[in-house]
């Protein structure tokens, strides 16, 4: 995970120069490239930004899975959350919400507040690592916002989340 | 909400014929209802009789509500309008007992309806087949039409009561969420509806995630959670005016789980700082707060009991969800829940003795009651997933909502006897969750 990520960073990297250098000697092409998104050009806010959100959803991982019943951050969950610190550093006009969720094997007010545990963890775990608290804030949506339907472990197991959002900011 | 308003003050009680007799006690025609098995009581609902011009429709119709009542109860049993000899054309004629025990009717329930200037007046008596006299004295009922539902539930409780000698529940409402659309794009909007499932009406646009309504021991206010702000926090309604507010609280700060205190000016609900959710109590007037539990776990879904002094809650400081009671001003709390699994969702009953909760064990759920120190625990259903149970206002019945597996699961109403028996569901137009049991109108 940290590897991939790393490596599409730099490939992102790679492109920006290529489009730089292209936009410089050959218009037609840039203007190719931009039109359809092909490798090489970097639509600003776009995923291919490594100072978008989009980015930091699909690149950098915006959620961590945790087991059942549990609130404790893994060594693979914690590798993530480290892509993310490194993210708000940089990109430090953006906040974050923390969305804490749960499988659908449990109670309603249990899961919520089960939801509100593993958010806090996250929350937690970036605000030690030195992302201000200002910037933070965690919501738990309990069982009510599974992504996959299914009633197995396969499909519990991805809804046992907690899922870093990035807003726009400062906020106060 | 404005028409049922309306119905709520039209429907007056208009005359009672002579006190109400608490004959049931003593007479010969008595349901106990007991833990044991019971052979259904056989009885008859003829039409009641239409004593104005086009009262015909409205008086077939009042009677197959009180039937459906009585027998959705499991108690009673009725004896088909095919199998009657007789029939009753006036309701001051004389009753041909004889007809009515030659097909084995031990009850029968006869009555009258009159439409007239925009007011249904609604009359009925109750009669001892077997021993030839009739049950309790005759009633009348009177109300707009469009109350009319309300009108035979009234009747079928006063059957229901004489004959069991304990208050019945079918003029009552329930206030759930109602639910569309697939698992992952759910819809929800706060609902109310008669005990039956009929007169549904939308107390929420379906616009903010909603959860939990509990309705107040007088039925005139709910409280709810609602994501409106963004995320959870406690709101109350008006019922009567579909007006709600958010409750005081810390802005950022979760708070869900909400319920009345018997005397409807207390709320309790949970508060969630950090990784820990701790029980609160606000005064509903003032806003003025007070924490009732400080434990680093999981406590929620506190409910009182009937006479405000105590609060069942869950807790997993124990390591899983266990039930506890404690002083309604907090404090030390012990333990009552003993079994395999997990317990949630702990709702007092009505009556005091019992509390009915949510059991998770083997990869099941169950609704199921113990007394309030833990023991005689009964599991009452067991699926997927069942949840939230909510207690009927005499503490016989009670309603929960059940969610099918898989990836077109969906939620429903059921209910059930304190005694297991008689499982049946609620029909709602759509899905529907976490019934609360309002009081008896």
């Amino acid at each position: 995970m940290r590897l991939s990520s790393k490596l599409t960073m730099l490939m992102a990297g790679l492109a920006v120069s290529a489009c730089t250098n292209g936009n410089r000697f050959d218009n037609d092409a840039v203007d190719l490239n931009q039109a359809t998104g092909q490798a090489g050009g970097v639509v600003p806010g776009s995923a291919s930004d490594p100072a978008s959100p989009a980015y930091f959803q699909q690149t950098v991982g915006d959620r961590v899975l945790f087991a059942v019943d549990q609130s404790a951050l893994g060594p693979e969950a914690r590798a993530t959350l480290d892509g993310q610190v490194q993210w708000l550093r940089t990109n430090s006009d953006y906040n974050a919400v923390i969305e804490g969720h749960a499988d659908e094997q449990g109670t309603r007010a249990y899961n919520l507040a089960l939801g509100g545990r593993r958010a806090n963890s996250v929350m937690e775990y970036l605000v030690s690592q030195g992302i201000p608290a200002s910037r933070l804030r965690f919501v738990s949506y309990g069982k009510e916002r599974p992504i996959e339907i299914c009633s197995d472990e396969s499909c519990y197991a991805k809804n046992r989340r907690a899922v870093t959002i990035i807003s726009a900011g400062p906020t106060s | 909400m404005k028409q049922f308003v309306a119905t709520c003050l039209t429907t007056l009680l208009l005359a009672v014929m002579g006190p109400l007799m608490a004959l049931a006690q003593n007479g010969p025609l008595r349901i106990e209802i007991t833990e044991g098995v019971v052979e259904p009581l056989p009885y008859a609902v003829p039409d009641f009789v239409a004593e104005s011009a086009g009262a015909q429709e409205l008086a077939q119709q009042i009677a197959r509500v009180v039937a459906d009542d009585l027998t959705g109860t499991g108690l009673f049993r009725e004896v088909p309008r095919e199998a009657h000899i007789s029939r009753i054309t006036s309701f001051g004629s004389p009753v041909q007992f004889a007809d009515w025990k030659a097909i084995n009717a031990q009850a029968l329930v006869s009555g009258a309806v009159s439409s007239e200037g925009g007011r249904v007046v609604v009359k009925f008596r109750v009669w001892d087949v077997f021993a030839g006299t009739e049950l309790g004295e005759g009633m009348q009922f009177a109300g707009s039409p469009d109350g009319w539902r309300r009108m035979a539930h009234k009747v079928a409780d006063q059957v229901y009561s004489r004959i069991t000698g304990e208050s019945g529940y079918f003029d009552s409402r329930v206030v759930f969420v109602s639910e569309s659309g697939p698992k992952d794009q759910r819809a929800k909007r706060l609902a109310v509806m008669d005990y039956d499932g009929a007169n549904v009406q939308y107390l929420t646009s379906g616009d903010a995630l909603v959860l939990a309504p509990r309705f107040s021991n007088d039925g005139e206010r709910v409280l709810y959670t609602s994501y409106e702000t963004g995320l959870p926090r406690v709101h109350v309604l008006e019922v009567g005016t579909v007006q709600s507010r958010i409750l005081p609280g810390q802005d950022g700060v979760m708070s869900f789980a909400p319920r009345f205190a018997p005397d409807g000016q207390t709320v309790v609900y949970s508060i969630t700082q950090g990784a820990n959710t701790d029980i609160w109590a606000m005064d509903i007037a003032s806003g003025g707060t007070r924490q009732l539990t400080s434990a680093p776990s999981i406590e929620t879904a506190p409910s009182y009991s009937p006479d405000g002094s105590q609060i069942v809650f869950e807790s997993d400081r124990s390591g899983t969800q266990q039930l506890y009671v404690m002083p309604a001003s907090g404090g030390e709390a012990r333990r009552i829940s003993s079994g395999q699994g997990r317990y949630s969702t702990p709702v007092w009953s009505p009556r005091g003795d019992m509390i009915a909760f949510t059991k998770q064990n083997a990869g099941r759920f169950h609704i199921g009651v113990m007394r309030t120190d833990g023991s005689e625990e009964r599991l009452l259903t067991a699926s997927f997933l069942d949840e939230g149970p909510t207690w009927s206002p005499n503490g016989r019945v009670i309603m929960f909502a059940r969610e099918t597996q898989g990836a077109q699961g969906a939620s429903s109403l059921y209910s059930v006897d304190i005694s297991g028996r008689n499982l049946k569901r609620v029909r709602t137009p759509d899905g529907a969750s976490d019934p609360s049991w309002g009081p008896l109108q």
